[in-house]
This record gives C-alpha cells, structure tokens and sequence, in this order.
C-alpha cells in the first residue's frame, strides 16, 4: 500500500528496514523534523553522544566491534564539521559509516543560513559517497544504496545530507524493497589465472610470510578462519598490521606479531627476509614499509584487496588480486587441495633467532611503574573475559598493541590511518553498546583522554560499563619520544600540564575512579576495576619518560630497528625529518 | 640540507564516463587536487539523449605510478562507469578549439590572414582593426598558430581544451 509520508518519516522507516537498531547523535535545528519524527519509536535506538566527533567515533566502535554498519546523525552547520574528524577516520580505517547531516532548507543553501556549512563539499573527500537530497522521494533509494556502498566492497563511510524542507515535505511510500540503482558492483573474485599463479608462487616459496591487515577484519569471521587454514596448510609465518589484529591468534607459535615501525624484530626481519610477500587485505602504508626502496628487497609480492586503488600505489607487486579476502582465500585452498609447499625449516629457524633478540623486553624500574608492564598486567588479569579494546593514539596505543594479545577478529579497535586521539572513549561506548556482555576497555593516555573526555557523560547516561584506562606519564608521550629522538629533547609543547584529577574527574561524571601509584597497587586496582559493575577510570601513573621500542625510526629500513638499550643519536638528518 | 625532487613525467589524455548528478565535477577535480596530481585540461559535457551520463576528458601529466594510480582512484568514485586512458590504449584523435583575437591594420594584418589561410583557421568576427580566428585541431596546431600571432597583434586567446576518441570502429 502506497501512502504520502514525510522524509523523515520515510528516513526512519528506511533504517528500520536496513536493520539498525542504533544511532548516535546530536540535534539540533536543522533536524529537529528527523528527531520528531524518533521520538517515541522504540524500534531504533538513539544514543545521545555529547560531541559530534563523539558520534562518529562511537559509530565507528561499534560497527567495527559488531561487523555491523554504525548510523550517525547530527545537525547541519557545527554539527556536521565536528563529526567529519570522525568521518574521516573512518575512511582511512575502512568503517561502514551511514551518516545522516540535516541542512538548512533547499531555498537558504548558499546564503549563509544560519548554521550552514556546505556539508557535501566539505566531506567529500573523506566519505566514500555523499549525497545532498533534494527531493523526499529519492530518500528510500538513496538510504538503500548508501548502505549498500558502506557495507560492501571497500568499506566506508557514506553521508547522506538532507535539507530542512526535504524532512518536512511528504513523497509516497510503500513497504517494497527500494528501487536500487545497479550501479556499484565492486569486484570480489580472482580469476583463474591468478588464483593459480599465486597457488603456485606459495608452493614454490622457501621464506614466505603471510602479512595481514584490517581487509581480513572488514572481510568477516570466515576471513579470519581461512586464513588460518591457509597458515595450517603453508605453514608460513604471520605478521599484521595495526588494523589486522586479531585475525590470527597471537599465540600461535607462527605468529611474528605486529609488524612496521613498532613492530617486532622478528616480523620486521621476516619481511625484509622473505622471498615471498603474500599481502591479505592490507596496504603498504609507511607505517609498516619504512624506507620504501629498502623494503622488501629479495621477494615476490602478492597482493590481495578489494581496492584496485590500494594497488601499486607505494609498492609494486608482482601478483595483484584485486577480491574480498574471504573469497580469495577461499579460492586459493580449494586450488591448493592436498598440495604441500616447500620444507620451511630453515626459514623458521632464521625466525626463531630473530624472535631470541626479545624486541619486546623492557627493564623493570622500582621507582615507577613500566607502561609496557602495566598493560600486561591488564592483559593477564582480563585474557579470559575476552574483552574488546580500544585505544586513543600516541604510546599507549602502541604498548597495548605490543602487549596486549589478541585471539579473535573485531576485539580491537583503534585510529590506524588517521591517528585520531580521542578515538578511544567513544569507540569503546560504542563497543559496548554493540557488546552489552563484554568487558570493553579504553586504553587511553593522559593527553588523548581529554579530546572526548566529555563523552563520559554518555556511557553514565546510558549505564554503559566501560573500563578507561589511563597509561598516565603526564606527556604526550609520543611526540616527547620524537622530540628526544629527533630533536635533541627539546621537549616543545609536549608537556601535559594541569592535567585534572581523574579520579574526581571520574567521580563527578559518576563513575568509579581508581588511582593506581604503584606496582604493589597494580593487579589490585586492575582486578577492582574488572570487578565494579559500572564505568570506571583507572588513573595509572606509569614511568614518565619510558619510550616505546622496539622503533624503526623515520626513514629507516626494517633492518634499522632501535631496541631497549641502543645508543640513539638524538638528531636526524633532514631528509628523515621530513618523513611523516 | 634538503631539495624537492623532481621525477620524470608522462601526459596521458583520460576519459571518463560519468553519471550526470550534482557535484561530479567537482569529485572528480576535487579528487585531483587533494591527491596532488595535475590537471592541463579538462572538458565535460552530457552525451545522452536523457542527460544521465556525461564525458569527461582530462589531460593529466605525472610518473607513470601515479598516472596508474589516478586511473583506479577515479574507477573507485561510485558514479564513475568507465575510466579509459587513451595514452595507454592508442591512438586516438585529439581535438581542441581555439578563439584567437588578433589586432593590426596594414602588413602585420594581410600576414595574419594569410597564416590562417594555412591553418584553416575561419574568421569568424572582423572589424577594420581586427579578427577572431577560429581553429580546431591537435593542441600543438593550435600552440603553432598562438606562436605566430604573437608578433601579428595578438590579443586574446580562448581555447576549450581537448576532447579525444579511439580511433578505428570500436568504443574504447
């Protein structure tokens, strides 16, 4: 039956039918027609953030910890420009985001309306697809493809912009499926030709390592398990990206750990080792590639991704296979069968001397509290809640990423690409939201905490019991190590000066605080802040000046890599220092 | 002490077939300037009877990688149906349009017409004082005549950039 709705009654009836359950949001003038139109309808979910960039991040922790796509919506003007940190973030980090913006009416665009920003332009370059509706009956077909291009091939982020008037006026609605346009079919098989070549260049490798990235988390579960089937029946060694972990169990004896510039010895000297790269869903990015034309020297590269673009784009590879990892990796066992590869011996012994360095050791003080230890404290008192994590950015996040162990896909969550501080608070309220049963914790620093810290006031609201964990050092940590590194520790603006109380801070949002001093207080503060049945800060204060090693510095290559204890000069050259 | 490096460059004409919506002009050299590849020349117009679709034809020019890189970052823009690089596939037929505004009276403006007597260039406006040529051909034809107009009086030079098509009897 066909009847006349408004847009936003037509907005809301399309995201019931696509399935969400929850937005995050704000609003504000611009969509008060969208709020009017949520108000008392118990079937979508809408979780009040207290920052824009709150909401996307929330989004974003959700559908990353969930698999499902995160709905966001905010208000034109501000509304819009804060959520676009968010926005962007999940672009580099490949997040199915639906984001919904209200703008000022179709006649007042582009005169300066109150609370007018051209929201479309602005995020242009940071959404996947965008869209400005002009007319309510393009809503359905549009909020029907927008999710269809979030979700499906490379995921993102897709913002759909939709003017006061467009909410208000009515178009004819009907329960059918929406009249998709056929337009976005991206590719997700490998043909033939080149499932065999790379079945063949496998078999044939005598140092292979299978290096993974967050394409095998976007791709689903099934990903994660045929990969692991592929690694039974190779045998090759695992490295990942930042973004890929989780995908393999990091306590497989063949897993190399992280790889890149704070990755391990033996995952970074594999890689420059190897005589075959097989890329599953990740990208080449500095991060892990170093110095570009010392990467990788000696080997073969397979490629495999969704995004023709994330090919060739910094490293030419010798096989591209542009498909969903899923399906690729399907393709390639079926081919392989019974197939054995090469005797890979000698090649696990090199990696079995290159793990004796123990990259990841750290001296113990007695004065303070180690960083590093902190989190495998955290790790081992929490391993059997299997529990998802998320981080801001800076050396925490590089810690828990060095320290805390993963077994499963979409357990962890932080700001790869863009390296958002502030990611971490929202992501795990939205994890948590997305997981009411887990343990969901924020490893987060004593600066990054405060870019969303506003965003407490959320999870009190909505009785989330979040864990924030704060490796405190009083520093931006990250840029005090690079100042020190690089620029002969002048420490410029790093400091983190009139930080507040946490604890109090804690307390007047209503939640539990914790402050941890010393190592004899850390297992007990940690185990208290497992135990409380509500949101807790845990203010850890850690050794301040501790830097996060093993490094490869800027510019360098794999085999340049700075450990616990080596002399390190204390300036670079300018070349280097221009490296991001 | 540091330096900007330079590396060697290709130009490579590209059309693009594009749906017709709001905003697509501006995604794709949007897309352009914040990867930092170059844009010579840029020509669109609708070429459907509905107005649904149009064509695009950029001249672009950068390193090889990048070139390839510039091809699947637009093939990536969801209401992209089909990027060809005519460089790449060859040989193709390039036009491009050019109004040249001349001045002059007396020798200088007998030796202007007889030029474009030799390239086909048409006047299509003319006082005593002056003309407007009109010229259409490859970009080097019309950089050609611009050259020789300059000591002739030239004035104004407007031209529309290139649009290019595959030769021989099927679509690229």
């Amino acid at each position: 039956m066909t009847e006349e709705r408004s847009g936003a009654n037509i907005l809301v009836e399309s995201l019931v039918k696509q399935g969400v359950e929850v937005v995050f949001g704000y609003p504000g003038g611009a969509v008060l027609p969208i709020y009017d139109a949520l108000f008392g309808d118990e079937r979508l979910r809408h979780i009040l953030v207290r920052h824009e960039a709150g909401a996307a991040h929330a989004a974003e922790g959700y559908a990353r910890s969930t698999g499902k796509p995160g709905v966001v919506l905010v208000t034109s003007g501000p509304g819009a420009t804060n959520a676009i940190t968010g926005i962007a973030d999940a672009f580099m980090d490949s997040i199915p985001l639906v984001i919904i913006t209200g703008q000022v009416p179709t006649g007042l665009i582009g005169s300066d309306a109150f609370q007018e920003a051209d929201t479309v332009g602005i995020s242009r370059h940071c959404t996947k697809h965008n869209y400005l509706v002009k007319d309510p009956s393009e809503l359905a077909a549009i909020i029907d493809e927008a999710f269809q291009i979030a979700t499906s091939g490379r995921p993102g982020p897709v913002l759909i912009d939709i003017p006061k008037d467009v909410q208000i006026a009515s178009a004819p609605w009907n329960d059918a499926p929406a009249q998709r346009r056929q337009r976005y079919a991206p590719r997700t098989e490998g043909s033939a030709e080149e499932i065999a070549q790379a079945v063949e260049m496998i078999a044939q490798a005598k140092a292979p390592v299978l290096y993974t990235g967050g394409g095998v988390i976007n791709s689903g579960p099934r990903a994660t398990a045929l990969l692991r089937e592929l690694q039974e029946k190779t045998g090759a060694p695992v490295t990942s990206t930042l973004m890929g972990l989780g995908a393999f169990p990091a306590d497989h004896p063949d897993w190399l750990g992280m790889l890149g510039m704070h990755g391990t010895y033996e995952a970074n000297l594999a890689m420059n080792q190897a005589d075959l790269i097989v890329c599953i869903g990740a990208r080449f990015d500095d991060r892990v590639t170093g110095r570009l034309d010392a990467f990788a020297p000696n080997s073969e590269k397979i490629h495999i991704d969704i995004d023709r673009a994330s090919i060739n784009k910094t490293v030419p590879v010798d096989l591209p296979i542009i498909g969903d990892c899923a399906k690729v990796l399907d393709q390639i066992l079926t081919l392989w069968g019974d197939r054995k590869g090469q005797d890979l011996t000698a090649w696990k012994a090199r990696v079995q001397e290159w793990r004796g360095k123990d990259s990841l050791y750290f001296p113990l003080s007695d004065k303070a509290i180690m960083p590093q230890l902190a989190v495998q404290r955290l790790f081992e008192l929490t391993k059997d809640k299997n529990p998802v994590i998320s981080t801001e950015v800076g050396q925490h996040q590089m810690w828990a990423a060095q320290y805390f162990h993963f077994f499963g896909p979409n357990k962890w969550l932080t700001s790869g690409g863009l390296g958002t501080m502030g990611y971490g608070l929202p992501a795990a309220i939205g994890a948590q939201l997305g997981n009411p049963d887990s343990l969901v914790i924020d490893i987060a620093g004593d600066a990054s905490i405060q870019m969303n810290i506003q965003e407490l006031g959320t999870a009190t609201q909505y009785r989330l019991p979040v864990k924030v964990f704060i490796l405190n050092n009083e520093w931006m940590g990250m840029v005090r190590q690079w100042q020190e590194l690089t620029y002969e520790s002048r420490y410029s603006q790093s400091y983190s000066d009139s930080l507040p109380d946490f604890v109090k801070l804690a307390e007047a949002y209503g939640w539990k605080g914790i402050r941890i001093e010393n190592e004899s207080q850390l297992d007990a503060g940690i185990q208290e802040m497992i135990d409380y049945d509500g949101p807790v800060i845990v203010d850890c204060l850690v050794a301040k000046e501790s830097n996060c090693f093993p490094m490869i510095p800027s510019g360098a290559a794999h085999t340049e890599m700075i450990l616990y204890g080596d002399t390190v000069a204390g300036t670079m050259d300018d070349e280097a220092k221009a490296l991001v | 002490m540091m330096h900007i490096k330079q590396e060697a460059e290709e130009r490579h004409v590209l059309t693009i077939t594009v749906d017709n919506e709001a905003g697509i002009l501006a995604k794709i050299a949007g897309l352009f300037t914040a990867r930092g590849y170059n844009i010579d020349s840029l020509t669109v117009a609708d070429i459907t009877e509905n107005h649904a679709v149009s064509r695009i034809t950029i001249v672009t020019h950068g390193p090889p990688s990048q070139i390839d890189q510039i091809h699947a970052q637009l093939e990536r823009l969801v209401p992209v149906h089909k990027v060809v690089d005519l460089t790449e596939v060859g040989p193709y037929v390039q036009r491009e349009l050019a109004l040249i505004k001349v001045t002059g009276v007396g020798e200088k403006r007998v030796e202007a017409l007889r030029i474009a007597g030799v390239f086909r260039a048409r006047p299509v406006d003319t006082t005593t004082g002056s003309f407007i040529f009109e010229l259409t051909g490859a970009p080097d034809k019309i950089d050609s005549f611009v050259a020789l107009m300059r000591d002739l009086g030239l004035v104004e030079v407007g031209r529309t950039g290139i649009v290019a098509m595959i030769r021989g009897q099927h679509e690229a």
